[in-house]
């Protein structure tokens, strides 16, 4: 037991250090690298949560995917961190303002929260013992039967994305020269080369 | 094993889906020249999904474990979205003929926007709501922006986009704050938690949060910042898409959220629909008296038409739905007619937009001058056109609910709208002629044509429209 709480501050101080290193380092590329040392720490806490598909996924698709990503964009963009900064000072006494707001109203909505009388028994899906199915197989079950339909409707949505990504990005360049293997396979000797007798003293007509 | 659900009600959607996909591919080989096709093949997709809508009768089925609902308000308001979509579409198609910027996927943006819609009014869940609203919204996107190389349209696109991801937030968190209260997202887990227990004020702060969200897809006052600039940016008939098809959704969505699961709570969210439908009457009405292009005035009418609208929901009673199902029937034709007179708004190759080029149409081209002065005058609620039945029901339902006052302040709002409405036909009638326009496409012309002769016939007939829209109204409320 002593080991799962220690490994819990340790994971939960490290994500907490990493977040803040988010924030303040001043390369942004050194901001993406601290997020993912957060979003390790963060799947150490599903583990301990007993949630390890979660962690997995964390893992796999928010390090190994989005936070590289990230990486490339920022490492591409060459974003000019004093710039940024420069707005933020602008910007940041109305966002605190209203983040300081919210704060207060959700205080004050969360000090006098209260549940439906009958929230327990609407509880769409119970957590089932765990002892009897893993983790994994209990989310599969979920998700592509009882939210079979949310499920493909995400998917529209992401092909969705993907057209409107390409509508807006693609262009066709009638200027640009692109590699064709075939042609460069197909030509021969006779098309590209021509042999010209040339008279001594005298030049040859291109 | 669980069963395959019963995918029956669903299909209309779902034929839609398998059809985007089909033109997909098939705009993908066939490349550019494929437009027309697309454009007509997804119009005849939707024919296909209304007459299924139409077969099935209304009859209620909820399905996918409770997470959609078909019954006949959904099917009413899904025919109505259909109509919308594929009449903007034939205008879409006309214009992107004339202007080149013909893509394939622009009609198929359209489509999947479409079926957004359509998951929308049958959405029966909090997430089932959520999925629906981004797939119509992000097709949305990426026409507004459609027209890349248009500052005005790329600008609009961004900030379309990123207005409307604030609004999807401040709807994701008055969602989480009701599914925290009540321990559910479905409709009718909602209803029974909030009847057990309402008035709670987590639950209120999420009520208004969802609230504010759905005005911002409806466009409705104070959320409408974004609807001018959106609106003129865009190209013409993609406003017309966007002023018809997601705004009846959106309303449909709305009736169906608070009038479902937060029916038990009218008396709390009744006063926050009641002042965003009075402040969106007024401001539309005001606010339009000083436009000169033409596209930002339509966008202040349709914030004004969304008002009287929304006066059908705040009454919350069988009478109110029905008033306002037969409004947004009559608004569609109205306003798609209007924006096909602006489509034909072209003058040597050129697309104008001010008021002002419209001086002497009377003159110069009479028919068109005469179906939009008919749709201006509908807009205005000048019989005999139709725009007055859709008000007087709307009208009919305030008082008999006891909102004398909201339908005296909609009375006197459509007073002053009627003002810059009557403008135009002003405008078009005594004003010196200026450039002649150019001579419209066909299917333009047939357009506004059946349109503004549509708000004579409603206007003669609208019993079986009122009836349809009457039975629809019913099946939304229980008991």
């Amino acid at each position: 037991m002593i080991v799962a709480s220690l490994a819990f501050y340790l994971f939960s101080f490290m994500a907490i250090i990493g977040a803040l290193n988010v924030i303040f380092q001043r390369n942004p590329v050194h901001s993406v690298l601290w997020l993912i040392f957060t979003f390790f720490n963060a799947a150490g806490l599903f583990v301990l949560l007993g949630a390890e598909f979660v962690a997995m996924i964390l893992v796999v698709v928010y390090v190994g995917a989005v936070a590289v990503l990230f990486l490339f964009v920022v490492m591409m963009l060459d974003v000019n961190v004093a710039m940024l900064r420069e707005g933020f000072l602008r910007y940041m006494p109305v966002g605190a303002v209203i983040g300081i707001v919210l704060l207060v109203e959700l205080a004050v909505v969360m000090g006098g929260w209260a549940f439906a009388p009958s929230a327990h028994l609407l509880s769409a899906a119970p957590t089932p013992d765990m002892a009897q199915v893993s983790n994994t197989q209990a989310l599969g079950a979920l998700l592509y039967t009882k939210y079979v339909y949310l499920f493909q409707v995400s998917g529209i949505i992401l092909l969705v994305a993907m057209i409107g990504s390409i509508v807006l990005t693609l262009r066709r360049r009638p200027d640009s020269r692109k590699q064709v293997i075939a042609d460069q396979v197909a030509r021969r000797a006779e098309d590209t080369l021509e042999v010209v007798k040339v008279q001594t003293g005298q030049g040859v007509a291109l | 094993m669980a069963a395959l659900p019963n995918l029956e009600p669903a299909f209309p959607e779902i034929l839609l889906i398998l059809a985007g996909m089909a033109f997909l591919l098939i705009g993908v080989f066939r490349g550019r020249e494929s437009t027309t096709f697309t454009t007509w093949a997804s119009i005849g997709a939707m024919a296909v999904a209304a007459w299924l809508i139409h077969a099935a009768h209304g009859v209620p089925v909820v399905t996918f474990g409770g997470l959609f609902a078909v019954n006949a308000f959904t099917a009413f308001a899904k025919v109505l979205t259909l109509l919308g979509a594929s009449l903007a579409l034939i205008m879409i198609n006309s214009w992107s003929q004339q202007s080149g910027v013909a893509r394939f996927e622009i009609p198929l943006l359209v489509l999947f926007a479409t079926v957004g819609m359509m998951l929308m009014i049958s959405a029966n869940d909090l997430i089932a709501l959520y999925v629906g609203l981004e797939l119509q919204s992000l097709p949305l996107y990426v026409l507004a922006a459609v027209n890349r190389d248009n500052l005005r349209s790329t600008e609009a696109g961004v900030k379309y986009f990123v207005l409307g991801a604030l609004a999807s937030g401040l709807l994701l968190y008055g969602a989480s704050m009701v599914y925290g209260f009540s321990g559910t997202t479905t409709f009718a887990g909602i209803a029974s938690a909030t009847q057990s227990g309402g008035g709670h004020v987590g639950v209120l702060i999420g009520i208004v949060f969802v609230i504010a969200g759905l005005s911002f897809k409806v466009s409705a006052v104070p959320f409408h910042m974004w609807t001018p600039d959106v609106y003129e940016g865009s190209s013409t008939p993609i406003t017309a898409f966007f002023s018809v098809a997601p705004k009846i959704a959106g309303l449909a969505l709305f009736l169906r959220v608070l009038v479902g699961p937060f029916g038990g709570m009218l008396a709390e969210w009744q006063q926050v629909v009641i002042a965003i439908s009075l402040l969106s009457m007024m401001w539309g009405a005001f606010a339009a008296i000083v436009q000169k292009n033409i596209k930002r005035l339509m966008a202040y009418s349709s914030i004004g038409h969304v008002g009287y609208a929304l006066i059908g929901l705040a009454v919350g009673t069988v009478e109110g739905a029905r008033g306002m199902l037969f409004y947004m029937l009559i608004y569609i034709v109205m306003s798609i007619g209007a924006f096909a007179c602006i489509l034909a708004m072209r003058v040597d190759g050129k697309a104008v937009e001010d008021v002002t080029d419209l001086s002497g149409l009377a003159k110069t081209r009479p028919g068109m001058a005469a179906a939009m002065a008919a749709l201006m005058f509908s807009m205005a609620g000048i019989p005999p056109l139709a725009g007055i039945w859709g008000k007087f029901y709307i009208f009919v339902a305030a008082v008999n609910a006891g909102l004398v006052w909201l339908a005296v302040v909609g009375v006197l709002a459509s007073a002053v709208a009627a003002y810059y409405y009557l403008r135009i036909v002003k405008i078009m009638y005594f004003d010196e002629p200026g450039k002649a326009l150019d001579q419209p496409a066909i299917s333009t012309a047939i357009l506004y044509g059946l349109c503004s002769l549509a708000m004579l016939g409603l206007f003669l007939v609208p019993a079986p429209f009122v009836n349809g829209a009457s039975i629809a109204a019913k099946s939304l409320f229980p008991g």
